[in-house]
């Protein structure tokens, strides 16, 4: 075990950004069109450092898996952008935006990149209103903003129920300019599966074109990984179908650590299963939490006749229903941070309480709301939510309440980078979710677009030229022979997966991999159950290898092997994300050990032991993997236990 | 619910590639429930496939909540199938009876080329875009974002004009394979505002001169693209760009020089 440096600027915490911008290497401006750059994924993250870097000069070479970068699953993102733009008079500032975000994490992030995100994301909402991107507005003509959950003040900034989609679209926007002014070259449908070292520095990639399988390397100075999270590990998730883990994990084989891989956000407001035929599960913005009341009737006999259809949520008297949110928090209500919301949802559901027809899923309600606002007041907020409501469940949110549960929804662990966002592989760097660096143990609602968009935007623009400076503008070496070497090891990899010819589809390993980790490593585990869970998941790795079956052959669209190569990490995620969890004998954020609550049942950390970033290290090929700590230290904000009362 | 399970036939389009002639193949899916979304019921007959050893049917599709824009599907001789105001991935299969014959095309147009069964070629939306879909901005040269005021019923217009997801329905359902609405929704988005008043009329050109060079058809105002438009994207929008292509082509020309210059 080694102790990680993460490269936090001494000084006070306003000024380290500031003096660190000041202290970073240039490259000068006629050396930038000698260097390359491979920016691999295009949402938020990815669109905005591939459009900024080449807005500097660098030659830039981005990829996606989607036929067109504005497919990324940024898209999907609804709520809202967090800005400490302080327009609604409120008592917000930057200091408070790091201050939430730190408590919002159960303090397992760092203090210099949490302040940063907070300060540069004033320059955020500028950067994209100046793009055209069409936020919601007052009737004076500017900008509207909204509460979320985890935050006292109206901080965030939103367009509809489809804040990703428009930031998306500025983004992807400055990137067309690009692409048309030639300093971007897009690759569309293809897929990165590997990453080429050369004497330990990350000079290239290696991906499969999805149209004809051809497989290719890539060279450029470094390399930047921006392909979002892992929560498709669980099989049901809010990500879409194809986000994956495989181009980190190929990464993390590659030498480069992966942090905190437990840490994963269950979402408390989405719709629930419908049966085994279910291939994804849809998000129910936080923000229907400001007006929406949560709430699950106070007696098991009640729940059973809701279960049964025999009545009806309108029939149930006032006097029968437990607001348990407002009730058990009442300075927060039903605005309390996404890990506390969605187990308070499971315990009404483990005990009974559970309404629909399965019993797993509590009420949201909006009948106050309209009561007091009007309908179309509650529609001009909401109504792309409650007709994306109906069109799955075929049930009216205006006259009844909408069910929900929650659902897998956000991975805070991801890549180990430091300050700069270099991984520990020079060379290599991770923005966005991809990486682990500002959401702690959980991530507050409208902070994933801050950080996407603050690193591509405002940070790697800067931390990128300071290494590129250092390494010098000399051509990499695309003949070298680690390219090849790389590319062989793909291609055997592939043929592998192509000889699998057993009696089990690839969806069925990855379906019952979710349920392992669904079950086991989801919203409470325990050492018995994560213990079960590790042996089950390499049982289920040692058979997929056996009895998968993977149709078609290379030279084609074939579907069924992408997802083969993608499932096959998965496998081996999951196993490293069962370890971490074990590890970590604390409860932190959406990290709940059983063992580890207080005497009210919330999450108990252990500041003592486990205040560190747990950075996982690839041994080889089953073998153990190595953890590597970063202490965390916390100079400037004072650890307490959490308390939405 | 198990008694509200439906058997439906399936007429398919197959075809291997861009170069080979595609076919209507016929598949039995059975046992499909009306909580299923479309593309829930297709997984359903693609996990039976692969259990054959045969080619899964082959269809675009991502965030499968209506916002990608990545599914497409024709269905039944409608894009996004029966339903109004949605896509094909919101589409649920309460929207069918049992024992239903559904016929399932990919989109058909010149500019977008199949390239496996249900999968077309959708880049020519991208190119139209980098024409001059954008503001030209750098980052972090802004200023502060409350210092322009835009009257509430401009931005809301403008937003409207925004949602669009670039599936392609719209041209899939012209009988010209037009790609106006989806051109013109940009267009008319960035016109409306104040930030994109600078380009205003170079942006325009650039990006009808490349909707014409991708080979999509003429406007004839039949209006099945505004009303197969999943996001509900309204027709005025191709007024005001027409409107805008013909005051820049006539009284403003210089617009093409500006942008020419603005390249570099």
């Amino acid at each position: 075990m080694s102790l990680l440096n993460a490269k936090i600027p001494e000084g006070p915490l306003a000024e380290k950004w500031s003096k660190h911008k000041f202290n970073l290497k240039l490259v000068n401006p006629a050396n930038k069109r000698k260097y390359d750059v491979i920016v691999v994924g295009t949402g938020l993250a990815g669109a905005s450092a591939a459009a900024s870097l080449a807005e500097l000069g660098y030659n830039v070479k981005a990829f996606c898996f989607q036929d067109s970068p504005r497919r990324a699953h940024s898209i999907a993102a609804q709520g809202g952008i967090n800005a400490a733009k302080n327009y609604q008079n409120d008592g917000d500032s930057v200091y408070r935006l790091f201050y939430d975000t730190i408590k919002g994490g159960d303090y397992r992030a760092r203090e210099g990149n949490v302040y940063r995100l907070a300060e540069v994301s004033v320059n955020i909402i500028d950067q994209c209103v100046a793009q055209g991107v069409p936020f919601a507005r007052e009737y004076g003509g500017l900008l509207d903003n909204r509460s979320f959950g985890g935050s006292q003040v109206s901080r965030t900034f939103y367009a509809r129920g489809q804040t990703g989609q428009q930031l998306l679209l500025g983004a992807y926007s400055a990137l067309n300019r690009q692409i048309h002014l030639g300093k971007v070259k897009m690759y569309t449908r293809t897929e990165m599966l590997d990453v080429v070292l050369v004497d330990g520095q990350a000079k290239g990639i290696v991906t499969r074109n999805l149209i004809n399988g051809s497989i290719d390397t890539h060279s450029a100075h470094a390399v930047l990984l921006c392909t979002g999270g892992y929560g498709n590990v669980f099989y049901l998730s809010t990500n879409a179908i194809g986000s994956n883990v495989t181009a980190a994990w190929r990464a993390h084989k590659r030498g480069a650590y992966f942090a905190n891989p437990c840490f994963t956000q269950i979402h408390p407001t989405c719709i629930p299963v419908t049966g085994d035929h279910q291939s994804k599960l849809t998000l129910m913005s936080e923000s229907l939490r400001n007006d929406g009341r949560v709430w699950a009737p106070k007696t098991v006999e009640i729940a059973k006749q809701l279960q049964k259809g025999a009545i009806k949520a309108n029939e149930v008297k006032e006097e029968d229903r437990d607001y348990f949110l407002e009730r058990k928090y009442p300075s927060f209500g039903n605005l309390v941070p996404r890990d506390v919301a969605s187990r308070n949802a499971k315990e009404m559901v483990d005990d009974n309480r559970g309404v629909g027809g399965s019993g797993i899923a509590v009420f949201l309600d909006f009948a106050d709301a309209i009561h007091r606002l009007g309908k179309d007041a509650v529609s001009a907020k909401y109504g792309n939510l409650f007709d994306m409501y109906y069109q799955i469940t075929n049930e009216d949110p205006y006259t009844q309440p909408m069910r929900i549960y929650p659902a897998v929804h956000y991975t805070m662990g991801g890549l180990w980078v430091d300050y700069n966002l270099s991984t520990n592989v020079p060379g290599l760097y991770a923005l966005g979710e991809c990486n682990f660096s500002d959401h702690g143990a959980n991530r507050l609602g409208a902070s994933a677009l801050m950080q996407g968009l603050a690193d591509g935007y405002f940070v790697i623009p800067y931390t990128l030229g300071d290494y590129l400076a250092t390494i010098g503008p000399k051509p990499v070496d695309a003949k070298h022979p680690a390219f090849e070497k790389t590319k062989q090891e793909v291609i055997e990899r592939i043929n592998k997966l192509l000889s699998l010819k057993g009696t089990k589809t690839v969806n069925e390993y990855h379906r019952d991999l979710g349920h392992i980790m669904w079950e086991y490593c989801g919203m409470a585990r325990t050492a018995e159950g994560l213990t079960k869970a590790k042996g089950l998941i390499s049982a289920l790795r040692a058979d997929f290898w056996k009895n998968a079956i993977v149709v078609g052959e290379n030279e084609e669209v074939n579907p069924a092997l992408e997802k083969a190569g993608r499932v096959a990490d998965f496998l081996e995620l999951g196993e490293l994300m069962v370890d971490d969890a074990l590890m970590r004998r604390e409860s932190c954020g959406g990290h709940f050990r059983l063992e580890s609550q207080t005497p009210e049942g919330e999450a108990l950390r252990d500041d003592d032991h486990f205040a560190f970033v747990a950075a996982w290290e690839y041994k080889g090929d089953n073998q153990p993997e190595v953890l590597n700590k970063e202490i965390l230290d916390f100079e400037f904000v004072h650890l307490t236990q959490r308390s939405y009362k | 619910m198990e008694n509200n399970n439906m058997n439906l036939t399936l007429k398919v389009w197959r075809q291997k590639n861009a170069d080979t002639k595609g076919a209507f193949v016929t598949y039995k899916a059975e046992g499909i429930s009306p909580d299923m979304s479309f593309l829930e019921m297709l997984d359903v007959v693609n996990e039976g496939l692969i259990h054959k050893g045969e080619e899964p049917i082959h269809f675009d599709h991502d965030c499968r909540e209506g916002i990608c824009g990545m599914c497409s599907l024709y269905i039944n001789g409608r894009p996004h199938g029966p339903k109004g105001a949605i896509t094909t991935c919101q589409l649920h299969m309460r929207s069918f009876h049992d024992g239903e014959i559904i016929v399932i095309e990919p989109w058909r147009a010149a500019a977008f080329p199949v390239i496996k069964d249900l999968a077309v070629d959708r880049s020519s939306f991208d190119r139209i875009q980098q024409a001059g879909g954008f503001v030209s901005v750098n980052t972090g040269v802004t200023i502060d974002a409350n210092s322009i005021p835009i009257p509430k019923v401009i931005a809301d217009e403008a937003f409207n004009s925004a949602t669009c997801i670039g599936c392609g329905a719209c041209v899939a359902a012209c009988k010209n394979a037009s790609a106006m609405l989806f051109v013109s929704a940009k267009v008319t988005q960035l016109a409306m505002l104040p930030q994109g008043q600078p380009e205003r009329w170079s942006r325009v050109q650039a990006m009808v001169a490349q909707m014409d060079a991708e080979g999509f058809g003429n406007c004839t105002n039949t209006g099945a693209c505004e009303a197969e438009c999943p996001k509900e994207i309204k027709m005025t929008n191709i007024s005001k760009m027409n409107n805008d292509y013909f005051s820049a082509k006539l009284f403003r020309e210089e617009g093409v020089h500006e942008h020419a210059s603005s390249g570099e």
